[in-house]
């Protein structure tokens, strides 16, 4: 599976010279199969790149939707593939306990937040709720799971021939634990996470940070390397990055971090446009 | 080892934090978490438990009424929330580990989760001071 970043910021979209390495573009990672089935986690403002880079005689795309806060769905009318009529476009994602998963994207994608409705889309457009078990869309097999944030939160496990990604890139699953972690059966996220080849986890916060911010639903970096290490992943990617972090601290606080935690899984920051292959991308393609 | 549902694991934490004795079971009736106030009514301490087994933990307690005769297990507020799925609240009697008599209320309560999953239970112990 060959694995694209196209926006690593958190929260809000963060343009400039100071975020120019990181980027600053939100939420959005491509995850190519092998038989070049295409899965896109989430649709922050990355995946108008995205939608640019994909082919005109695209036939399908799978849009996996973490949450609907807008930092991860702000991007989705931008998406070229929405626009062009002749393309299918199944789009998963949490309901609420009242409202269904097209209602709740309504809310944003319809006057007066945004100028166009959900009926003036061009492709069909799917709309399937999670978590609902083990998906099979191509060649890969997804798992989704609720996690630890708020309003209704999944992660996602995605798994094809030999390889698995696991996406958690807005999770805390240091909320409320007096040390974390306090163990894999009570940690938030681990089923997903275990021994996954490669790991994208929420790292918004500096320690000094979190303390302030317990219950925003974020991690500190210092906290998802020990998720990563209880999880025993084989890379992990920082994720999600605070909008106040610069690229030179970005690099000091992950260069700090793996001297202290001493990780034994790779660490590749999580910087707009790295293209992560994963091994059976590399083998079967 | 398995993880806990999210419901359950943040239930936990929320229970950790508050002063009334809570039991949470899971969907099989055992007894998965109970805090710190719940360890002194237990005699046990969860930190050297773990999870204990319905079959151990429901006969800790001798729950009995007001006239000391014992309760029947499916008059008891856990039980109904387990099998009913609704909540329940009962005022009774137990003699726990200790050997001490406690006069208590328990208010229990199902866990219902998205998409209709019953996750367990969750039973808080409210001790009535003469």
């Amino acid at each position: 599976m060959r694995v694209t970043l196209w926006g690593t910021r958190g929260s809000l979209a963060t343009p400039g010279p100071s975020t120019v390495r990181f980027g600053g573009n939100t939420s959005c990672v491509s995850a190519q199969g092998s038989e070049g089935t295409l899965i896109v986690l989430d649709g922050g403002t990355g995946i108008r790149n995205l939608g640019q880079s994909l082919p005109q005689n695209l036939k399908r795309v799978n849009i996996l939707l973490t949450h609907l806060h807008m930092d991860h769905v702000q991007g989705l009318p931008f998406f070229a593939p929405l626009r062009r009529s002749g393309v299918e476009v199944h789009i998963w994602g949490p309901a609420s306990t009242t409202l269904n998963l097209r209602s709740r994207l309504l809310r944003y994608l319809s006057p007066p937040l945004f100028p166009i409705s959900v009926r003036d889309i061009l492709s069909d457009l799917h709309f399937h709720e999670l978590p609902s078990g083990t998906i099979e869309i191509g060649e890969f097999l997804v798992e989704a799971q609720l996690i630890v944030h708020p309003n209704p939160t999944v992660g996602y496990r995605i798994r094809d021939f030999d390889s698995t990604v696991t996406y958690l890139p807005d999770h805390e699953p240091a909320l409320g634990a007096k040390t974390f972690p306090i163990g894999e059966d009570w940690t938030s996220g681990y089923t997903l996470a275990e021994g996954t080849d490669l790991l994208i986890h929420d790292s918004q916060y500096t320690m000094e940070e979190y303390e302030q911010r317990v219950g925003f639903g974020h991690s500190s970096l210092t906290h998802a390397f020990r998720f990563a290490q209880l999880a025993d992943v084989k890379q992990f990617v920082p994720f999600h990055h605070d909008p106040a972090h610069t690229d030179s601290m970005l690099d000091q606080m992950i260069e700090q971090t793996v001297t202290e935690e001493q990780p034994p899984f790779i660490v590749t920051p999580g910087i707009e446009g790295t293209v992560l292959d994963l091994e059976s991308y590399t083998h079967n393609s | 080892m398995s993880q806990h549902e999210i419901e359950v694991i943040l239930a936990r934490q929320l229970a950790e934090y508050l002063a009334m004795p809570i039991f949470i079971v899971d969907p099989a009736g055992d007894l998965v978490y109970y805090n710190e106030p719940a360890e002194a009514i237990l005699g046990t301490r969860y930190v050297e438990t773990g999870t204990m087994p319905a079959s151990e933990w429901s006969t800790v307690f001798k729950p009995v009424d007001h006239e000391g005769k014992p309760i029947l297990p499916e008059e008891l507020p856990l039980v109904i929330a387990m099998t009913q799925q609704h909540p329940a609240h009962k005022s009774f009697w137990i003699e726990g580990l200790d050997k001490a008599h406690r006069q208590i209320e328990l208010t229990a309560f199902p866990l219902m989760a998205q998409a209709n999953r019953f996750l367990g239970a969750i039973a808080i112990f409210w001790e009535v001071s003469e």
